[in-house]
């Protein structure tokens, strides 16, 4: 009988292997995927038993996302608070007790819960679950400046747009403003989370949680001119006075492009004999539809990419928060990215008229690059990481993501866009004692007189400090030059201190 | 030879020794946690279970000093594990858990005293065993005294103490399976149809009655320890095969039949789903997760919540923020997944393997007995142990459909508790007579 009895033995222990080997599966294997669920009742605990770290400004004085402590049956739970909720919350993000999270509160999110796997925290959090003592997690000091933030989304009104101010040299994100906002605070209580979605605004249904800095896509219009311009100085192929006949149109695949129903132009209809420096000035579409016939359509989108377009640009939010500009062309599957200069206008692209659509994080770019004498700062919103006991875990050292044109190119574009504010479609702009730089664009939507308002600047034009990039939706014959400067303009003030 | 019975007893006792070292670290961790202090009264629950196993090995000792030296301090830890994580989700149960475990011992004291001249007597009564386990599989059954809980009715409640019969009924039938095969292992497997008649009304009876009271678990349990006995008797793989076939067609028909199963069975292929199904318990529309699963995904989660190494004994989390406990039945039919959360990979994986050696012990046990019915016996004992073991856990990871049945030795349960405590006598009696054949001791 031993024989059966031994293959009994053999099958018995083959079962409790395939115990072994089933938990390490689960306790292994398929760990994250079962932490990651939404119904988790276990996760939706110990996140709040966890002391989430904060989210402040610069000087730690204004906090962006605390939290509050409560006692539920003998156990401390921490439940996220916004102080000043729906100041930059789509760049701040939430995290809520089902456990849904968006913007820094879900990309930071192992920080936020100290779970990162620094070795300075770990031996510390080892203790705390030791002791069963609550786990603090790190702080996030932002490099949001609260006041021009809060001048910025004041000015944005609830007018759909937004505003992005940085540091041309650094790249540190100074203001990151989508309007219409929404209070943070409201995602958790009842009904609140309906209330966000249905936001209404100028524009009509407003999607508040839309980051429009970093995924809103917009027409550039005639800003879109810096880009050329920078393509047309950079390959040799014109310099600032290079002279161009303008007929008040262009000619394109045998047809006229008028340069009326331009409405960012400034000036007679007819401009006759120009320098490119005075088109750029007012914005003369025949001038940069000519260049672009001239450089093809292949040259400008080359220089796009050298901008970061094609890429969706760096930043601390989620991946998915983040919209690369670029081309886009419209397929079964959606909007899609498309590099195919073959398939573009090179006259229409070149004025900022054609499928490019871009986003204001990378419009401020542009204007960084062109303030930074031709390097493209890698933009950043976290200044440090702080852990509980106050030390520093992280500190963010400004980046670049390489050269896109020469110095010389940024210092005859820098001349221009002076000339745009000192003299040209962006006077609004204008701030005494203080040269800014900048330029204008109104994109046509497809709907007369109701524009996409822009004005990318940076000032000051000699020793670039801040950069700015407004971007105004759905303006009824508001441009950029009479809608946008003018927040541009403030917001500049208010980061030099004016 | 005059050492051999001293060393074999005397290695007992350094094991035992070893075990209640660990309950004393298990207890003073699980009072760490919970209190950030350390106490006298974790260490006097370690003592007062070392001293009650103590009094089990003096008692070994005496009535059964040849036994194998291993099983009573893997029977030790099993329960120490147990108790301590009962213990730590919830100490009134614990007290009463190690009520349980006395009277476990006393059951087995008592065992090893009345049969520790030859238990082979019991062969000859194997008819008595075989409808003594019918009869108490049937006692739920009955008007007034039977209970039902969670869906399925095993309980007997007889003066404010509640029962599982069933959990007995396990061990009548193994005794007279190993009787009855142990006396028609020829004849059986010769094929003759008369002498498969007393096998297959009892067997039948016991199957019925399973089906009745909606005890799924013990079911199957009770059909694979009919199968591997048949099987270690007659050497047929063929009455396998047929058993096996009879049984896919039986589950089939079951699951036709049966909506509860066949509610198991989806819990088990997909127990998340993307759109929302009719939820029976409240009758709204929701995810099968949040309604007829949500003790399956739970149950996972706070599995795959333990990771490598675990939270540690005491740090686990089994309650909402509200304090309502996340798993039900999570002393009983889940203990398994609150010991993997709180031991990690490497506790669950060490505690599977404490019972991997516990059913070596056992089959080495009944491979060195010297006749049919005790090797049946420690056999049949040993499979239905690990079979259980298989059916509970392998339930939890997803391995098999979940049915609901105690882990041995380490569930909370009193009639488990009695019951495998029996199955530890059993051993230790077959592994008595064993040696002492061996030695010439005894003809």
């Amino acid at each position: 009988m031993n024989r059966q009895l031994n293959r009994l033995a053999v099958v018995a222990v083959v079962l409790l292997a395939a115990l072994i080997v089933a938990t390490t599966y689960w306790q292994a294997w398929a760990a994250g995927d079962l932490q990651a669920r939404q119904d988790n009742a276990i996760q939706q605990v110990v996140q709040f038993t966890i002391a989430r770290g904060l989210i402040y400004g610069p000087n730690g004085s204004t906090v962006l996302a605390a939290n509050k402590k409560k006692k539920v049956d003998g156990n401390t739970l921490f439940f996220r608070r916004y102080p000043n909720g729906g100041l930059a919350a789509q760049t701040v993000g939430y995290a809520t007790q089902s456990h849904s999270q968006a913007g820094l509160e879900e990309s930071m999110n192992d920080y936020l819960t100290g779970s990162n796997t620094d070795l300075s925290n770990a031996f510390h959090n080892l203790l705390n679950k030791l002791g069963q003592a609550t786990v603090h997690g790190d702080s996030l000091r932002l490099t949001i400046r609260p006041g021009a933030q809060r001048l910025a989304q004041r000015l944005l009104g609830d007018r759909c747009g937004a505003v992005v101010a940085m540091s041309p040299k650094t790249g540190a994100v100074y203001v990151m403003a989508s309007s219409p906002t929404y209070d943070q605070n409201l995602i958790e209580r009842k009904g609140g989370f309906a209330k966000v979605l249905h936001t209404q605004g100028v524009c009509g249904d407003a999607s508040a949680l839309l980051n429009r800095a970093t995924q809103g896509l917009y027409t550039p219009g005639s800003t879109f001119k810096i880009v050329t311009a920078a393509a047309a100085l950079d390959t040799g192929a014109y310099k600032p006075s290079s002279v161009f006949y303008d007929p008040g149109y262009c000619v394109e695949y045998g047809q006229h492009v008028s340069n009326a129903g331009n409405p960012d132009q400034g000036g007679p209809e007819t401009f006759g004999h120009l320098s490119l420096s005075t088109g750029f000035q007012h914005s003369v579409n025949s001038v940069f539809c000519n260049i672009g016939k001239q450089l093809g359509a292949q040259t400008i989108i080359d220089y796009t990419k050298r901008f970061g377009f094609y890429k969706v640009p760096p930043l601390e939010t989620p991946a998915n928060e983040r919209a690369a500009s670029g081309m886009y062309k419209y397929t079964k599957q959606g909007r899609v990215l498309t590099d195919d200069a073959s398939k573009a206008d090179p006259g229409r692209l070149a004025f900022g008229q054609w499928t490019m659509l871009v986003t204001p994080l990378q419009m401020a770019m542009v204007a960084s690059t062109v303030a930074n004498g031709g390097v493209v700062p890698r933009p950043y919103v976290v200044e440090k990481v702080v852990g509980p006991n106050g030390s520093t875990i992280r500190t963010t050292k400004p980046h670049t993501l390489g050269r896109a044109i020469k110095p010389e190119t940024a210092a005859e574009l820098t001349d221009m866009m002076k000339l745009v504010v000192s003299g040209g479609t962006g006077t609004a702009a204008q701030i005494p004692g203080i040269q800014v730089a900048g330029k204008t664009g109104t994109a046509e939507t497809g709907v007369d007189h109701i524009y996409t308002a822009w004005f990318v600047s940076f000032a000051p034009a000699d020793d670039p400090q801040v950069a700015v990039a407004v971007v105004l939706e759905k303006q009824e014959n508001g441009f950029g030059g009479s809608v946008s400067a003018p927040i541009a303009k403030q917001v500049i003030e208010a980061l030099l201190g004016r | 030879m005059g050492t051999r019975p001293l060393s074999l007893r005397n290695r007992e006792l350094a094991y035992l020794v070893v075990v209640g070292i660990l309950t004393g670290v298990g207890f003073a961790s699980v009072y760490i946690a919970s209190k950030s202090q350390v106490s006298g009264a974790s260490l006097t629950y370690a003592v007062f279970f070392f001293v009650l196993y103590l009094a089990a090995h003096v008692v070994a000792r005496f009535t059964v000093p040849l036994a194998d030296p291993y099983v009573l301090p893997i029977a030790a830890l099993l329960t120490a594990i147990g108790l301590t994580e009962i213990y730590r989700l919830g100490p009134t149960d614990a007290f009463k858990q190690g009520t349980w475990i006395v009277i476990g011992v006393v059951v087995f004291a008592l065992a090893l005293v009345f049969l520790r001249r030859d238990y082979r007597l019991l062969e000859n009564y194997k008819y008595l065993f075989g409808l003594g386990a019918i009869a108490l599989l049937f006692m739920p059954l009955l008007p007034g005294i039977g209970q039902t809980v969670n869906g399925a009715r095993l309980w007997v409640h007889v003066g404010g103490l509640q029962f599982q019969p069933g959990e007995l009924g396990k061990i009548a039938l193994i005794v007279f399976l190993a009787a009855y095969l142990r006396e028609k292992r020829e004849v059986l497997a010769q094929g003759q149809l008369k002498d498969w008649g007393p096998l297959l009304v009892i067997w039948g009876g016991a199957m019925l009655v399973l089906f009745a009271t909606d005890d799924l678990g013990s079911a199957l349990l009770y059909y694979g320890i009919f199968l591997a006995l048949l099987y270690a008797a007659t050497a047929r793989l063929a009455f396998v095969a047929v058993g096996v076939g009879l049984f896919l067609a039986g589950a089939f028909a079951v699951y036709q039949g049966t909506p509860h199963v066949r509610e198991r069975v989806l819990n088990w292929l997909h127990p998340w789903t993307t759109t929302k199904i009719l939820c029976p318990q409240n009758g709204e529309m929701t995810y099968r997760q949040n309604c007829q699963s949500y003790q399956e995904v739970q149950s996972l989660y706070s599995i795959g919540h333990g990771g490598y190494g675990g939270t540690g004994l005491g740090s686990g989390t089994f309650e909402t923020a509200s304090g309502h406990q996340i798993i039900p039945f999570l002393n009983t039919d889940f203990i398994y997944s609150a010991l993997a959360q709180e031991l990690g990979l490497i506790g669950a994986a060490g505690l599977l393997l404490v019972y991997m050696v516990f059913v070596l012990r056992g089959f080495r046990v009944s491979a060195f007995a010297g006749d049919g019915f005790s090797k049946l016996l420690a056999a049949g004992l040993t499979f239905g142990f690990a079979l259980q073991t298989f059916i509970i856990v392998g339930g939890i990871l997803r391995v098999i459909p979940l049915t609901g049945i105690t882990l041995p030795l380490v569930s909370y349960g009193g009639s488990s508790i009695v019951s495998n405590f029996l199955v530890l006598a059993g051993l230790m009696l077959v592994s008595n007579r064993a040696n002492a054949e061996l030695e010439g001791r005894l003809a």
